[in-house]
Order: C-alpha cells, then structure tokens, then sequence
C-alpha cells in the first residue's frame, strides 16, 4: 500500500510548489443558498500530477466547492482558474470543455449498457454522423483499461449492472481518467466499497495522477487520504482552514483541523 | 421453459456472495471463477454460446414461436402451414409491427405510450379529411377506385396521417420530457383527448375509401403485397435506429439511468420529446396503413392496440423498466398472439384460449425479464 512513494512531485518544498500554476483554483468563492452560507470566501489548489484531497466535516462546504469546480454551480463571488486563467462555467459541460472530468459517487453509470458504450457516452465515436462505430469504440476503451491497470477488458459487451461496485467505479474512473485533459474529481469515489475494491481504485487514482493529470479526492476516511494524496486541503464552515504537503499531517492532525482546534492558514 | 425456472436458485445462491460472475444470466456456471473479485480484475471467463442462447430472452421467445407454429402445423396438415395462411398471418401483423417499433423505443427509454390507439386513430381521420380536401370530378378523393387513385392522393394522406401522430408525439414528449407528468398518465390523457378530436371531427361516423388500397395490396416485389414489405422495412429502419445509431443507443441510456446520461451531457427532455414523437410518427403510420388496408377508418376500432402493442414489445425481451430493447424480439412477439388465434382457430380449439394463453406467455416473459435484472443487478 505504499507504491504512492514514487512520487517525484511531493518531493518539492511548500515554498517552490507555490510558485507553480495550479491546474485548477479556485480564489475567495463565496456560494450563498437562501441564508445559508454555503462558501465563504474559500481557495483551493490543485497542481497537474499530484492527487489534491479535500476534506472537512459534514456541511463544511465540500460538495459545494466540488460543484463550483465541475460547473455544476456558478460561485456568487470570486473566481474559478484552469491554469492561471479566470473560467466561467455555467454547466459541466462547460467544465468538460476545460477539461475538467467529475467523478460521482453513485449514478454515474447506466447500468443496461456495457463498459464501452458507458464510456463514449454521450460522446460516441460517429460513422455516416448518425451510427455508433461500436467495434472502435470498444478497442479504445480496452486500450485505454489496458493502460490504467484496469483489468476486466475480457468481456467488453456485458452490461455493467453485473459489475461489482469497485469495477463499476473504475469503469467511472477510467472513463473520466480518458476525457479529462486537466482534472479529475472524485466525490467520495470508495465511499460504498470494500477493502480490495477500494485499494484497487485507490492504486487507479495514482495511475491517473502519474498521467500527468490533477487528481481531486473528497474522502472521509482519514488513513485513506494520507495514504494517497500529495497534498491536503481542510474546509470548515465555507472556508479552508489548513494546508498539509504529504507527510506533514497525521490522523489527529487532520481531525483537529477538521473540528476546528488546528488551523495553518493566514486569515485573510 | 425450464431453464427459466432454474434462474432464482442459480441468481440466489450466487448472488448473494460477493462474486462477480459477468453474464448474470450464467451465474451458475461462472460462480468459481468469480473468487477473483475486485476493483480491475477480469472476473471470469465468458458464458458458454448455448447457455447464452438459452437465457437471452429474444431467443426463447423465437424457439416459443417456431414450436407453436411447428404444433399447429403437424396438428392442422395442410391448413396453418401454407403459403396462403402465412401470408396472411404477416398481413394481419404487418400494422401492430410498424406501431410496435416506434413504441418499442418509448419503452426502451423507460416510458410507455397508452395513446397509440388515438395516434392510429388520428391518423386515419387525418388521411381521410386531407383525401376529402381533393376534388376530383364531383365528388373528392375519398370516392375514387382503388384503380383510378394516384400517387398524389396517396402522399397528400401519408403526410396528412404523419402530421397526426408527430402532433400527438410531439404532446407525449412535451408532457413526458419537458412537464415531467409520469408517461402512463400523460398517454392516458392524450389517448383520451385524441380519441375525442378523432370522434369530433368524424361526429363519431366512420368513411370508406378505396383510394389508398394500392399502398396495401399491390405488389411493389412479386408475390409479397407492400403491406408486408412496409412492416419488414419497419423493423429494419428501426433495428439500425435502436442498435445502430446514436440516437438508439442514447433512448437506452436514458432507459437504463436518467441520471447517468444527464451527467454525461446527454439533453434528456429533448430526447424524450423526440423517442415519443417516434412513438406517434409510428401509430400515425399505422393509421394510414390500417385505412390502405381495411378501406375505411375505424375511431372505435383500435381500442386495444395500445396494449397489444406492449404486449408485443414485452414478449420481445424488451425490458419495461426500459434500458434494453430488442426490435427483432418485437418483431417475433408481435407474431405469438396471431399465430395463437389463427392456430386455435385452426385446429378448433375455442379461439378465447389465445387471449389465455397469451396472457400466459406475457406473465412468464416478464417474470423471466425481472429474473435477469435481479441477478445482473447487484452490488
């Protein structure tokens, strides 16, 4: 469970990594839902090849920040960048078109169609503009399995519905890992798996980072996040309220970051 | 029928463990390769062919027909398997096909269409009055011969009864895709609605014509009468568009999970608008087609080819929880009630057996299609 160790990104000091351009950031966005302040004022970072995780306690604001990064919600304030450049999204597919990819945790299949087609859907490989090109499609989605470590290309024709959870969300993960140019993100992608399943989807995540692609991983489960993120952002009540490098934070670190007893950001 | 029956014990028992047997259809032979189970492993080894052919709902459908039809063959000699009897069977089915199609896809997109009655309907009203706009000597188009009718009669009526059923469609679509009303309940009312208009504006008298009988009866290729022929291209224009094309494979995502292909990016209102203005370009066809055929409209006529029509579509392996559709296996279940009552008739059974029978058949295939889901569908 320690292959993440190869990563020649985290080796960098804090210092040097600010300088570079994230990948995708979001700087002072502020989300407000009747009277709820959902945001407030919060930043996060993202760089290319590292997985970014962002945590924080129920109604911190996380998913609320993931949908303003996958174009899900227009921030009310401040502003989102894909390379150091101002973006508005006002859907996801707009997102998609920044290359930015979301992962969800649930629904994010149709279950009656197989890998294939669940993967180029939407986006089908076209002959005479109307039919699908079946037959390429599938060869692209076994090379692309073929390249991620995902292993189940025997049976390419087989809905996914008889997939078990973890296959089905590396099917989900693969296919996000196939479209996105720049980011990933990944709502609670091993919330419903089990052990093996979860090592194996994890051991996915670091494939997709060491394309060269920004990995962005919500997660509760605390040990899951340090083993595999490069970097830690911590959320509470809209806001971020500390930032680990890999190896600066431990379990009760995070958790008291998480509950409010621990913060490394410089109040704005 | 009986390797239906073996399904629950075979989808229980492994089912339950954590296996991840690929055909679910074929838990029961692949439960041990399954020990491999995890996030990226391929988990077992394809079905063998039979036991694929066995459990796709399409063929024990078609092996259910041609045993049928090999009964009434041997038990009525000379009678059910000739020529003239057969032909006459495609005749009779040749309409519900065309309607079965276009609904095949409302139903692949997890919805259902109770207005087919008044799109066919419709559509026969649509086409007489358009016929009755053409004057011809003294009287209009609708009183011409079957010989003396032209192509542009025939045309200003097919335009006439598709114009019917892309209004009613586009109605369904709108309802269903755009106001979210639930699609039995939105085709409850545009059945009823249509029916009504259909009724009002023949103040509910039927009118013959004979000038549309060539698109019926006369023989484009020899030997076979067009009718046949349109409902042949029918499943054939509608098998490329359900397994070929981007728009059928995007009517069986929407089926399969809403959800899902919203967030690919797919436009589910519109799409649904479009599967359903199929459904009513199909039963507006129909229409035109039953007025070639039976030589007058018929507003009380279609009341229960709604339900025909499903009937046919479920026999078929189409699942009515949408997400999977075979048009061949419409095609087929189209076939097993005509081929029942022409059967029964036949060989001199009461021919109200069929509706027992057919009921019979239904319930077994549905159940056969829920088995399917339920061992496919685990987590």
């Amino acid at each position: 469970m320690m292959a993440s160790n190869d990563t020649s990104a985290s080796g960098g000091s804090t210092a040097a990594r600010r300088e570079r351009v994230p990948a995708l950031a979001a700087l002072s966005v502020e989300k407000q839902f009747g009277q709820v302040r959902a945001l407030r004022g919060v930043s996060f970072e993202a760089m290319a090849g590292e997985v970014t995780a962002l945590i924080g306690d129920n109604g911190a604001g996380k998913s609320t920040l993931v949908k303003c990064l996958a174009g899900v919600y227009r921030p009310d304030a401040g502003t989102i960048e894909v390379d150091g450049k101002t973006v508005h999204m006002s859907s996801p597919t707009d997102a998609e078109s920044f290359g930015i990819e979301t992962v969800y945790q649930d629904l994010a299949l149709a279950p009656d169609l197989d890998a294939a087609s669940n993967v180029f859907l939407g986006r089908e490989i076209r002959k005479f503009r109307f039919l699908h090109d079946q037959a390429a499609m599938r060869r692209q989605t076994a090379k692309s399995f073929a390249e991620l470590g995902v292993g189940m290309v025997q049976d390419l024709r087989v809905p996914v519905a008889s997939f078990s959870g973890g296959q089905k969300q590396s099917v989900a993960i693969a296919r996000a890992a196939m479209w996105a140019k720049h980011v990933i993100l990944l709502d609670e992608p091993t919330a419903a798996l089990g052990v093996i399943q979860t090592a194996k989807v994890l051991d996915l995540i670091r494939r997709v980072r060491d394309r060269g692609l920004a990995v962005i991983f919500i997660s509760h489960n605390m040990p899951q996040v340090i083993e595999v993120s490069d970097r830690i952002e911590v959320m509470r009540l809209g806001a971020r309220v500390a930032r680990f490098e890999r190896g600066e934070a431990d379990v009760d670190r995070l958790i008291q970051a998480i509950s409010g007893a621990y913060t490394n950001e410089v109040a704005a | 029928m009986s390797d239906i029956k073996d399904e629950p014990a075979a989808a229980l028992t492994h089912g339950q463990a954590e296996v991840a047997a690929i055909d679910s259809m074929a838990a029961g032979d692949a439960a041990p390769a399954a020990a491999l189970e995890g996030a990226g492993i391929a988990v077992d080894t394809a079905a063998p062919p039979w036991r694929r052919l066995v459990t796709n709902p399409v063929f024990m459908t078609f092996f259910f027909l041609v045993v049928t039809m090999l009964i009434f063959s041997v038990a009525a000699p000379g009678k059910f398997g000739t020529r003239t009897n057969v032909e006459q069977l495609a005749l009779n089915v040749a309409i519900l096909t065309v309607v079965s199609v276009g609904t095949t896809f409302v139903i692949a997109s997890a919805g259902i269409d109770l207005s087919i009655p008044s799109g066919i309907v419709l559509g026969e009203v649509f086409a007489v009055k358009a016929l009755s706009f053409i004057h011809v000597g003294s009287g209009t188009a609708v009183d011409v011969a079957a010989n003396k009718t032209t192509a542009w009669y025939v045309l200003v009526a097919l335009a006439a009864s598709l114009t019917a059923g892309l209004i009613l469609g586009m109605v369904n679509g709108f309802t269903v895709g755009y106001m979210r009303i639930p699609p039995m309940l939105a085709t409850l009312g545009s059945l009823g609605g249509g029916l009504g208009i259909a009724l009002l504006l023949q103040n509910g008298v039927n009118t013959a014509t004979y000038a549309l009988n060539p698109v019926a009866t006369s023989h484009l290729i020899p030997g076979v009468p067009n009718l046949i022929l349109i409902g042949l291209l029918a499943v054939a224009v509608g098998y490329v568009l359900m397994h070929k094309s981007v728009f059928g494979r995007h009517t069986l995502a929407i089926g399969s999970s809403e959800e899902a292909a919203r967030r690919v990016g797919l436009n589910v209102e519109r799409h649904l608008l479009k599967v359903y203005t199929l459904g009513g370009l199909a039963s507006g066809l129909g229409g035109f087609l039953s007025v070639a055929y039976f030589s007058t409209t018929s507003v009380a006529g279609h009341s229960t080819d709604n339900l025909q029509a499903i009937t046919a579509v479920a026999l078929g392996g189409t699942s009515l929880f949408g997400g999977a559709a075979s048009i061949i296996g419409t095609l087929i279940g189209v076939w097993i009630p005509a081929v029942l009552q022409n059967g029964f008739i036949i060989v001199g059974v009461q021919s109200y057996w069929q509706l027992v029978a057919v009921g019979a058949v239904l319930i077994i295939a549905i159940y056969s299609d829920q088995l399917r889901r339920r061992s496919q569908n685990r987590r």
